[in-house]
């Protein structure tokens, strides 16, 4: 089971950094783990926690969030905030019975197209080995607005 | 999410083959096929290019025939045809925010070994797009009006340029210039590859023209303190140091410097890169604009005890220019665009101590030379080393600091040439044996490889190889009193150890060492060396990340004069271009609240870095002042009841995406 389980991971990138990262990254044609599917959002800060919970409820085994280095943000400190609630966050999902290891902020500037691809590569690893997440189906109620 | 929100929407999808970019990896027709079963599509074509003419007129003679209300475009990146496709959607009569791409060339084809993985990824991903479209809005771009001042942040030959430029298009200039004058490193060097013009002569009568330019506002000893605002509306503050001489009343007679109480130069002159001597009251060179000298406070005996005679105060007499009392000045302005040319470093040898920099007096930096062999630097033109001999054989040394694992990896592009410029003229004035080590002969520019050419048959002679280390340790007679090259020649395949006299270090270019801060402050990026990052290395070379911010010259990456002095014309005719439009549009991505559902919580106002949202106390609301707004979403991320939401990045919109995705 484990060795043909192919995690599926939804990754919310920031418009100016880690976005450009993984752009940066084709453009220089790095090989990678497909396994991450990109949600773009202009700010790391955009980042719901609700979003989250959503992409788990739907079937991710885990959610990767990038985000602008401290201090690069390109609204002053929306990474600052995206940081709180993730920390708040895994705590949280740990109450639900999801491992907290499945949600990981990270910081890729637009010129860290190497770090993208490591930083997919290992999580996408690290989802394989901690096997798929058997949440409940979304099928009946939405959890947000 | 609630409801399909589809039931009016009549989607198209186009799938790019971008050649065989996209077409070589994922299986477009496996895509189209799987695209048209998606609910609300009614179209789903692929095409060789969507972005040629004839791409976005097969969607937009969709558009018209088939009434279609939302387009998905799977081709490359947002950042590079998002604005292409919702030009061709207003073409068409639609909405251009109702349009959606998606990225399956950077995100997917590119960066997958796998076919058929690629083409799954590709599938989900359109998925995505298709269902987060039934949620897009009709939007409109909100328009401001474009300030026509611009700030220009360093006054070397690209800051020069670019001031006068758009000085002469009759805009007013703002030029900040960290020291006492303008010129950067161009002033500090003595001819010019591969021309042997005289720097100064070609440099000093722009730096002229500036002073003298109507529309050019000069601040130097100035640093830019903080910037706000968004394109076309920038505030800037700028602290101006003291000069401790009064610009306005000073007319640069040079009498002060005269009659300070040392008759000589004691302190190392920054502008000979510590070769030379100067007074604590000093112009930095002959040539400075604004021809006015300055006092150091560290070293002026006045500011040290109280108790100097100011023979400066009292021949200044009547001009009172002198005033030891300026304090730092902090100057406000409005400007609507900005050019950053704020240069480079040159590297610092120390950090190579196998070069011996430091250790013996006989080892240059390239910029030392220049100083040297310049009529107007500290030895008046003459070759003499520090020990106060004329050198007799002279080894140069390429790539110090450059092409180097240990330190900069990248070419720093300008040191082959200047090395060849420096091997010229050394021999011209020394006659001595010049000889130079190189790893490769880097001479691509018109007429360079002519001038290596010329130099080669002046009798320079060149070895392949990089020096491994400069020894002071003699192991034959004749290296007794010499400076060792240990190089390994390697079309000889052979390990040489050449005797020299003196030494010269081709420096390399580093960024700047407050590059960091200093993109901070204008909210740039910057690559891992802490070059300036250009928009597009191709497309956008001038323009950044911030909209209204260029760049040019050194501080986007090492370059020479003519590619400096032409990315300074690009960047003033960009700001140019923004300014005779006079407006801007911006993204309609802001946020709104929805009074009806907000609380009253608060929570969203402290998370505002703009503070554009502001609590009514009567109606007991959050109310967001849209003109402030940026559009980051912290504030519809922080809301517990949803009443803060994001244009383009509604909740709907993300949680249909993020659905799509996991399908």
């Amino acid at each position: 089971m484990t060795e043909t389980f192919t995690p599926s991971i939804v990754g919310f990138f920031c418009n100016w950094c880690t976005y450009l990262a993984a752009d940066l990254a084709g453009t220089s044609r790095m090989k990678f783990a497909p396994n991450v599917r990109v949600v773009r959002t202009m700010c790391s800060g955009r980042v719901d926690p609700q979003l989250v919970l959503w992409a788990f409820r739907n079937g991710a085994d885990g959610v990767l969030i990038g985000g602008c280095h401290p201090g690069d943000c390109h609204y002053q400190e929306g990474n600052h905030k995206a940081l709180r609630r993730t920390l708040l966050l895994r705590k949280m999902l740990g109450q639900f019975g999801v491992e907290p290891e499945r949600l990981r902020l990270e910081w890729i500037s637009a010129s860290e197209g190497e770090r993208l691809r490591d930083v997919v590569n290992e999580f996408t690893e690290q989802i394989r080995r901690l096997g798929p997440l058997h949440a409940a189906p979304a099928k009946e109620e939405p959890v947000a607005a | 999410m609630n409801g399909n929100g589809n039931k009016n929407v009549k989607a198209g999808v186009y799938v790019c083959h971008c050649g065989t970019n996209i077409a070589g990896k994922v299986d477009v027709s496996a895509l189209v096929e799987s695209a048209a079963k998606l609910p609300g599509v009614v179209v789903a074509r692929e095409y060789k290019y969507m972005c040629s003419d004839p791409g976005q007129e097969l969607m937009v003679q969709d558009v018209k025939d088939l009434g279609l209300n939302r387009v998905v475009v799977a081709s490359c990146s947002p950042h590079l045809h998002e604005l292409t496709f919702r030009k061709a959607m207003a073409r068409a009569g639609q909405n251009p925010y109702l349009l959606q791409m998606v990225n399956i060339r950077e995100h997917v084809s590119w960066v997958t070994d796998d076919s058929g993985v690629a083409t799954t990824k590709a599938q989900a991903l359109v998925k995505a797009a298709v269902l987060r479209s039934y949620w897009n809005q009709e939007l409109e771009r909100r328009r401001f009006p474009v300030n026509p001042n611009i700030l220009i942040v360093g006054g070397g030959i690209a800051g020069i340029h670019a001031a006068l430029t758009l000085a002469d298009a009759e805009k007013q200039v703002y030029l900040v210039e960290r020291q006492p004058s303008i010129g950067g490193h161009m002033a500090q060097f003595d001819k010019t590859f591969p021309t042997l013009d005289c720097a100064a002569c070609i440099l000093t009568p722009k730096m002229t023209a500036v002073k003298q330019h109507p529309n050019i506002h000069l601040l130097t000893l100035s640093e830019v303190s903080e910037v706000s605002g968004f394109v076309g509306n920038f505030q800037v503050k700028v602290k101006k140091y003291p000069r401790y001489i009064d610009e306005a009343k000073c007319v640069g007679c040079g009498e002060c410097i005269e009659m300070c109480v040392y008759k000589e130069g004691k302190y190392a002159n920054e502008f000979d890169v510590g070769l030379g001597k100067r007074k604590p009251i000093y112009m930095p060179f002959p040539q400075a604009v604004p021809s006015i000298p300055l006092i150091d406070r560290e070293t002026c005996i006045e500011f040290k005890s109280h108790k100097c005679p100011k023979g400066c105060v009292e021949v200044c007499g009547d001009r009172d220019a002198i005033d030891f009392d300026q304090s730092v000045q902090e100057i406000a302005l409005e400007v609507g665009t900005i050019i950053m040319s704020t240069g480079f470093k040159a590297f610092d040898p120390h950090r190579l101590p196998q070069y011996g920099y430091g250790k013996f007096p006989n080892v240059y930096t390239s910029l030392e030379v220049e100083r040297m062999v310049n009529a107007s630097g500290p030895t008046l033109g003459q070759v003499v080393m520090r020990d106060g001999r004329k050198p007799k054989s002279i080894g140069i040394l390429h790539c110090i600091g450059s092409r180097d694992e240990t330190t900069n990896k990248y070419c720093s592009r300008v040191c082959c040439m200047y090395s060849l410029k420096l091997a010229h003229l050394l021999k011209e004035k020394t006659g001595a044996r010049v000889t130079s080590c190189y790893i490769d002969m880097r001479t691509p520019g018109k007429g360079f490889e002519e001038f290596y050419r010329r130099v080669q048959d002046e009798g320079v002679r060149f070895i392949r190889g990089k020096v491994a280390e400069v020894s002071g340790w003699p192991l034959s007679p004749g290296e007794e009193g010499k400076l060792v090259l240990q190089v390994d020649d390697t079309l000889l395949g052979e390990i040489r150890r050449l005797p020299v006299d003196m030494v010269v270090l081709a420096v390399g270019m580093e960024a700047q060492a407050d590059a960091e801060d200093v993109r901070r402050k204008f909210n740039l990026g910057c690559s891992a060396e802490g070059w300036f990052l250009e928009r597009h290395p191709k497309l956008a070379p001038v323009d950044t990340f911030t909209d209204g911010i260029y760049v040019a010259g050194c501080c986007q990456g090492p370059k020479d004069i003519p590619d400096t002095v032409a990315q300074a014309g690009a960047a003033a005719a960009q700001a140019l271009s923004l300014i005779n439009r006079g407006y801007v549009e911006m993204e309609p991505n802001t946020a709104w609240i929805d009074e009806k559902l907000c609380s009253g919580c608060h929570v969203c106002v402290g998370m505002c870095p703009y503070t554009a949202i502001h609590f009514d106390a009567e109606k007991k609301v959050a109310i967001l002042n849209e003109a402030l707004c940026k559009g980051c979403g912290t504030c519809v991320a922080a809301c517990p009841s949803g009443a803060a939401q994001q244009n383009l990045f509604r909740d709907e919109q993300l949680f249909a995406e993020v659905e799509g995705v996991l399908a």
